[in-house]
């Protein structure tokens, strides 16, 4: 065998488990998502082929406006989780010591271990009306009668920005980590303060990290379920909780797949208006960092 | 070496074809509390050959997971009997039982009647029935006394202290409560959306009153017992439990009727361990067995005297719940037609959407 073929299969081999993977659980139940939202039904065990799922989401106000409170709701999660992510980061990467970054680092990671369902009843024992919190705070005689912090969108934004924080700060950690420290030190001989270092400097050159932080932070609270069900009201709906309706309670799978493409399609859409808006590309970002 | 050959190959082949004959295993599709562990030990101990696989599920995504693999996956699922005539028409996931494999003599015959009727499709029986229980109202009489219609969660004295699931059954009852009959209104379906436009608009009002959506029994019992809430609809086996830790938590029959469900047994259409399905069937309704399931699910079997199997604290609890004018008053769940169901979710997520205030 040619020292080429030997080269090219071993390129293949290490590239088909990559295919499979995109090919099987990707593409392909897509496409099988995709078939399923063109039928509409149209009597038991009867179905004719067309867009009406599609064309009821966009009459029945209940839907889209789920879809753009989900959005936005993801959108301040994650402007939240930068804000608070940033300095963390920023801590870990250059302020720590090479040992306290580490634990630092294992510290974040701690709350994964756990699954989501856990952490959700872990925020309900503490947020309930006769919960930790409030209990405490009655305890010291801060408030007379118990108080519910549990069952409204802050509690919820609470729970997904703890939940998603670590997705914000790995990104960050690893970009602000490859920046060298005189670059900093010669941003301040120059006579910057603070504040300009961090907007002229720091900021351009965590770029890439920030993007891919946000990206996947907003992906990642746009499609949550538990979190926004557990924690939330009577009146927060969510998203996916219309599409779990849809595909479970009311056995429609044709407007469930309906709506999985349009949560997707809106997800993309706000991804390529947030790249476009601060002039970023994927390309000078997250396949960057 | 030709004749050692196929001897290997015949010793090879009853290798292979023993494997599945010695260890089948019965793949059971039920409700949470309705396999208690105790209870799998001793079939598996009865029946050595046959090792049980238990899925935890509810009424709705039992009929998913089947309809997803058209009737595959399990031997044996425990649908609520109004869910197997449309979910059979529609999707074509259950097969026929084989009658004379059941014990059906120890079955309740009304019961085992009523679910014949609901679930013959050409002639075909497609289910029995198993445990059998109600919706209704849970209220600490400590603390409100007087709730004994659906109704009176909305009652404005009892204002964010009371919860509800945003499923079908509280559109039921609160259609009962407005001197409807939803049931009846099935057959034409025009009248029905009629119903639960009106349902939906006191649902709507009602919900500043609602502390929250209830989800699962776990957190319905602990809004119960930490008394943020106290009264809510709720399941009669949820009341039950929680009577046995708080005695003024009982359960009450709402004065239109409490809803009735009946849990049954059924075939998915590409189940491979039938028999092993009917001995699980005859297994769980001899009576010491009935007595662990029961005291497990807090339900009521299926079988003549099934009150009385049930362990002391919950007899009392229904006891106490129960008159039997109550329980000539059951509402039992009508058959779902097809299309109902969508009709009933898009009312649910009007509700949801409101905002209680407009």
């Amino acid at each position: 065998m040619k020292q080429t073929d030997i080269k090219r299969l071993s390129l293949y081999l290490l590239f088909a488990p990559f295919a499979l993977w995109i090919a099987l659980l990707i593409i392909l139940p897509h496409l099988g998502m995709l078939y399923i939202s063109l039928r509409e039904k149209v009597g038991p065990r009867v179905y004719e082929f067309g867009f009406e799922n599609y064309i009821n989401f966009f009459n029945e106000p209940i839907y889209w406006n789920t879809l753009l409170r989900t959005g936005s709701m993801s959108l301040l999660v994650t402007v939240l989780a930068l804000l608070l992510g940033f300095p963390i980061a920023y801590y870990i990467a250059k302020i720590a010591g090479n040992r306290t970054r580490g634990a630092l680092f294992l510290m974040c990671l701690i709350p994964l271990w756990v699954s989501d369902l856990i952490r959700a009843f872990g925020w309900i024992l503490l947020l309930r009306e006769t919960g930790v919190i409030s209990s405490s705070l009655q305890w010291a005689g801060l408030i007379d009668t118990p108080i519910e912090f549990l069952y409204n969108d802050a509690a919820v934004i609470m729970g997904l920005v703890y939940t998603v924080i670590l997705f914000m700060i790995v990104p960050l950690v690893s970009t602000l980590d490859g920046m060298d420290n005189s670059m900093i030190e010669a941003g301040y001989n120059l006579g910057g303060n603070g504040p300009t270092v961090l907007r002229r400097i720091i900021i351009p050159y965590a770029m890439p990290g920030i993007v891919a932080g946000c990206i996947v932070v907003f992906m990642l609270t746009a499609g949550s379920y538990l979190t926004p069900i557990l924690l939330g009201g009577k009146n927060s709906s969510w998203f996916t909780e219309q599409i779990y309706d849809q595909f479970i309670t009311r056995y429609n799978w044709e407007a469930g797949a309906a709506f999985g493409f349009l949560l997707l399609g809106f997800t993309s859409f706000v991804v390529w208006a947030g790249l476009r808006l601060t002039g970023q590309t994927l390309n000078s970002t997250v396949a960057k960092s | 070496m030709i004749t050692r050959l196929a001897i290997a190959g015949l010793l090879a082949a009853t290798a292979i074809a023993a494997v599945p004959a010695q260890a089948e295993t019965l793949r059971l599709l039920t409700w949470g509390s309705y396999a208690p562990d105790e209870l799998v030990k001793k079939f598996e101990a009865k029946y050595p050959d046959i090792t049980v696989e238990v899925t935890f599920s509810n009424n709705e995504e039992m009929i998913a997971k089947l309809r997803a693999t058209g009737g595959a996956g399990f031997d044996l699922a425990q649908p609520s009997h109004d869910r197997i005539f449309a979910a059979q028409q529609e999707y074509n996931i259950y097969k026929p039982l084989d009658l004379s494999k059941i014990e059906t003599s120890k079955m309740q015959s009304s019961l085992l009647d009523g679910v014949k009727a609901n679930t013959t499709i050409d002639g075909e029986v497609y289910a029995v029935p198993h445990q059998w229980g109600t919706s209704g109202l849970m209220t600490n009489v400590s603390m409100a006394p007087d709730v004994k219609a659906w109704g009176d969660l909305c009652d404005p004295a009892y204002k964010g202290k009371t919860s509800m699931r945003l499923r079908r059954t509280i559109l039921l009852g609160t259609a009962f409560d407005m001197g409807e009959d939803p049931f009846a209104a099935y057959a034409d379906l025009d009248k029905y959306q009629e119903i639960l436009d009106k349902v939906a608009d006191k649902l709507i009002t009602c919900k500043d009153n609602i502390k929250a959506y209830w989800k699962g029994g776990d957190d319905l019992s602990a809004m119960m017992l930490s008394g943020e809430i106290v009264a809510s609809e709720t399941w009669d086996s949820t009341a039950y439990k929680l009577f046995g830790e708080n005695p003024d938590i009982v359960f009450v029959p709402p004065k239109t009727g409490a809803l009735a469900w009946i849990d049954t047994f059924a075939l998915p259409r590409k189940g491979e361990a039938d028999d092993a399905a009917y001995k699980w069937i005859n297994f769980v309704l001899e009576p010491d067995n009935v007595k662990m399931m029961s005291a497990s699910s807090g339900a009521i079997a299926a079988v003549e005297g099934g009150k009385d199997l049930l362990p002391d604290d919950k007899k009392a609890a229904v006891n106490a719940a129960f008159t039997d004018a109550d329980i000539d008053n059951l509402k039992f769940f009508a058959n779902i037609p097809p299309g109902v169901e969508d009709m009933e979710g898009k009312t649910l997520e009007k509700i949801k959407a409101a905002t209680g205030a407009e």
